[in-house]
């Protein structure tokens, strides 16, 4: 257990690297980007003298270099600054987005993870049988929609057609828990159609690998029925590239949603971060992109963590 | 006509009277044509017709053009989010109403010297902030400050550039002093930047807590999401029906009519021109369509051959179908344009001036008396202008092959379209959002020595007329001031206004309009929270 100890420690600290660099790169992409925030702010009524009093107010009149250290020093205490534009703080205007996104990905997840590896399971057992196929067919199909079309066709028979789901996602604080998932369902359904076959492929590509394999031969010459087979002998050594493929898309439900948000009008990290950048407002964009970026380290750790703790020859090394 | 059509009629009659979807003079016609005598049917339109609007429920409302980064400062206000918030829960000096006049919000009455250099705005003793504050002079001069002085941060500097002074006389008189006469000054004051919010000590003004003295208080709100507003009891003017309103962002389209469809929101401030026509076919949604003053505009270099001939600018005013592009690229939803930047929206527009129709012939004559035959020219434009720019300047360059005249459409980079192209190539396409009054557009972009006079047109009588017009306060006379300003522009000018747009929005059936919906923003003026009812 110990080198796992050390492997998350020394992953940490590269990941700490990692974020630093992209903070750098966040900074100084925003920076080329062309416009600033006091003509984005202002509009067409920007004249030179209001432009220049906007940006003596922002402290923007100070060289980059010297506004990214600023800003360093503070997020190392734990500071990310204010709102250029609405003068909020950043931690608190991220906070309840952040919250948002993390439910919709959980609400998606708790219905994608399972269906899909129990659908992998499934397929492999029955491979090249109508179901399979039909499966195959359906779940490629959803993938290589646009979400935004997925979720319009969804609108269109479960809202506007049917009536069981409200069409918008528009959430409010006095909600109960059971409406709170009866607004949200056609977000997390969408996003269940988008993760689902790369997932339940990757199961069933994984089995049927392992299928091929002398010990299965055994267990069937034995007499084990397919289903124990598959669950019992096959499926064991098959978690790492599922607990991998499982946590790549669980960071693209936090980090790559913004379609479905705008879709469903749902109040989520995604969409805070493209009215950010339209504003040039930087303190919002650093803050989300390294929110994105931990998702993406954290999740890839606990891909490789998980791999090996489900591996007796990883945990046992000789 | 069986007895039970006539009833069947009579209640469509009564319900399109109620919503609005009528006239009274409409209502009384088919009324008897529905068999009812005169007198009846005058009278079912007082008792029936037009009942009292109901108080109560909530209102939701979705609104397109809302962002996480929106704040309440008024200075800064730009998404229509916070212009249409900003009408609901703060209140101006001035409003315009549903007729197209100017009517009172926070002042009572005002004022100008003979000169209309000096303006006295009285207020209303009965108007409070959300936090049981009175509002008094100072909050009014506070807040008209902030859009004042070199420290200013105001996208609304430029409006009031002229004013010299701000002073009270007691706590509900405020003077306003200015460097030259503008008889258009309390217009101004509707302007949605000049929300007035208490003041501080110091003179500067509260915006952060978001307080007012509107009729609705804000309870609970996110920027860019969806703010919650309950009635102000002690707001000061009539109306406000609902208990409660909602302001939902909705800026995707798609969602935005998708939800009034399933009854998610009551109403939305704009819906696609696209599919305008399947949406009217809902018979529990009701479309309005307001000719608005925003336009578009084709400018011509009146400096810049070949357009320094005022025979080929004519020629090219001639040379374009009106009729064809307001139904192919606005699918009806505009007012025709007679070169004239002056919209039946805005007070004293002239409407006895003849319109300018597409005359091919008379436009090659003219090209021949200016012996410019086969004129060839460059049009730039963008898609980002306007929805159908580009289409717009194909269809353009098409009726004018019949004048014989070559229009090469030059399709210009959406980003940076207003720096890079506008003001800088000699025939561009360019959108105008609406101004209050025909002097504020006129001297923003067609007097001779204005920043963005973007026909580079000098015409010295039209300039004389501005001025005079700016501080002249008998209104017949400054209507034929502005009659004049406006054939000069139409037949010397070097714009062309194929349209003025409309406003299209739609509400559901459930909620109840006025017969006429101001035509300054989309949802009666951005006022429809405190303007409109629910039916039932």
């Amino acid at each position: 257990m110990g080198d796992i100890l050390q492997l998350v420690l020394k992953r940490l600290g590269l990941g700490a690297i990692t974020l630093l660099v992209v903070s750098i790169l966040i900074f100084f992409a925003v920076e080329l980007l062309p416009g600033d925030i006091a003509q984005a702010v202002l509009g067409q009524g920007a004249t030179p003298e209001t432009v220049a009093a906007l940006r003596e107010k922002l402290g923007l009149d100070q060289p980059a270099v010297i506004r990214y250290f600023h800003w360093l020093a503070g997020a190392l205490t734990g500071d990310f600054g204010v709102s250029l534009v609405s003068g909020e703080r950043v931690s608190a205007a991220i906070s309840d987005r952040f919250v948002n996104t993390l439910f919709l990905a959980t609400y998606a997840a708790v219905i994608a993870v399972p269906v899909s590896i129990v659908l992998g399971v499934i397929v492999a057992l029955l491979r090249n049988t109508l179901f399979d196929r039909v499966a195959n067919v359906l779940t490629l199909t959803s993938i290589s929609s646009p979400e935004f079309f997925l979720g319009y066709i969804l609108i269109l028979y479960l809202a506007v057609k049917s009536n069981y789901f409200p069409a918008i996602a528009s959430l409010s604080a006095d909600m109960s828990f059971g409406d709170l998932l009866h607004r949200t369902f056609l977000p997390a359904l969408t996003l269940v159609l988008v993760v689902t076959a790369h997932m339940m492929r990757m199961t069933r590509a994984a089995i049927i690998n392992l299928l091929a394999s002398p010990y299965i031969e055994m267990a069937r010459l034995k007499g084990v029925p397919p289903w124990k087979v598959i669950v019992k002998h096959a499926l064991p050594n098959a978690w790492a590239p599922i607990i991998n493929v499982v946590a790549l898309n669980l960071a693209y439900l936090i980090t790559g949603v913004v379609l479905v948000e705008v879709v469903f009008v749902y109040p989520g990290v995604g969409q805070l971060l493209v009215d950010a950048v339209a504003k040039r407002d930087f303190p919002i964009v650093q803050a989300c992109c390294l929110i994105f970026a931990a998702t993406f380290i954290l999740l890839n750790l606990a891909a490789d963590v998980g791999a090996i703790l489900t591996n007796p020859r990883l945990r046992h090394p000789k | 006509m069986t007895k039970s059509k006539d009833a069947e009629m009579l209640e469509r009659l009564e319900s399109a009277a109620r919503t609005g979807g009528i006239s009274k003079r409409d209502f009384l016609r088919y009324s008897v044509l529905a068999g009812l005598t005169a007198s009846t049917a005058t009278g079912l339109w007082s008792t029936k017709a037009k009942a009292q609007p109901k108080q109560g429920g909530t209102f939701r409302w979705g609104i397109h053009d809302g962002n996480t980064s929106d704040s309440h400062d008024p200075g800064t206000y730009l998404t229509r989010v916070m212009i249409f918030l900003a009408h609901t829960h703060r209140s101006y000096l001035t409003m315009i109403m549903g007729d197209g006049s100017l009517g009172p919000d926070l002042a009572e009455s005002w004022e100008a010297s003979a000169d209309a250099s000096e303006w006295t705005f009285k207020l209303t003793e009965n108007a409070t902030f959300h936090s049981g504050k009175k509002l008094t002079a100072d909050d009014v001069i506070a807040s008209l400050n902030h859009h004042r002085g070199e420290k200013t941060t105001s996208a609304a500097k430029a409006l009031l550039t002229d004013v010299t002074d701000i002073t009270k006389d007691g706590d509900y008189t405020v003077i306003v002093k200015l460097s030259g006469g503008n008889a258009d000054f309390p217009w101004l004051m509707t302007d949605y930047h000049m929300a007035i919010c208490p003041a501080n000590d110091d003179g500067t003004i509260d915006w952060q807590s978001g307080d007012g003295t509107g009729p609705y208080k804000i309870d609970t709100g996110e920027f860019g999401v969806q703010f919650s507003l309950s009635r102000h009891d002690g707001w000061h003017g009539e109306g406000a029906y609902f208990d409660k309103v909602e302001l939902i962002t909705l800026n995707d389209p798609n969602a935005r009519q998708t939800a009034l469809v399933t009854g998610d929101v009551d109403a939305v401030s704009l819906i696609e021109l696209k599919t305008m026509g399947l949406l009217q076919r809902n018979p529990n949604i009701k479309i309005h369509n307001i000719p608005s003053a925003g336009a578009i505009t084709l400018p011509m270099f009146c400096d810049t051959a070949p357009f320094d001939n005022p025979d080929v600018r004519n020629a090219l005013k001639l040379a374009m179908n009106r009729d064809d592009i307001i139904e192919k690229i606005t699918f009806g939803a505009a007012t025709k344009g007679n070169d004239f930047h002056h919209s039946p929206a805005q007070p004293y527009w002239p409407d006895d001036i003849p319109q300018r129709e597409y005359d091919p012939d008379q436009a090659k004559s003219l090209l021949k008396k200016a012996g410019a035959e086969g004129l060839t020219v460059s049009l730039s434009t963008a898609d980002s202008v306007y929805a159908g720019a580009v289409d717009m300047a194909v269809l353009y360059a098409e009726h004018a092959k019949a004048a014989g005249i070559n229009i090469n459409v030059v399709r210009e980079p959406n980003d940076g379209y207003y720096s890079d192209v506008w003001l800088k190539k000699p025939f561009c396409l360019v959108s105008w959002g609406a101004r209050p009054t025909p002097d504020v557009m006129y001297t923003l972009a067609y007097k001779n020595d204005a920043a963005w006079n973007e026909s580079h047109w000098k015409n010295p009588r039209f300039n004389e007329l501005l001025l005079q017009a700016k501080a002249e306060l008998d209104d017949t006379r400054r209507a034929e001031m502005y009659r004049e300003m406006a054939m000069l522009a139409r037949d010397d000018g070097g714009t062309i206004i194929p349209f003025f747009n409309n406003f299209v929005y739609a509400n559901s059936t459930k909620v109840g309009t006025p017969e006429k919906l101001a035509a300054s923003w989309e949802n009666d003026g951005a006022r429809a929270a405190s303007r409109w009812w629910f039916e039932s």
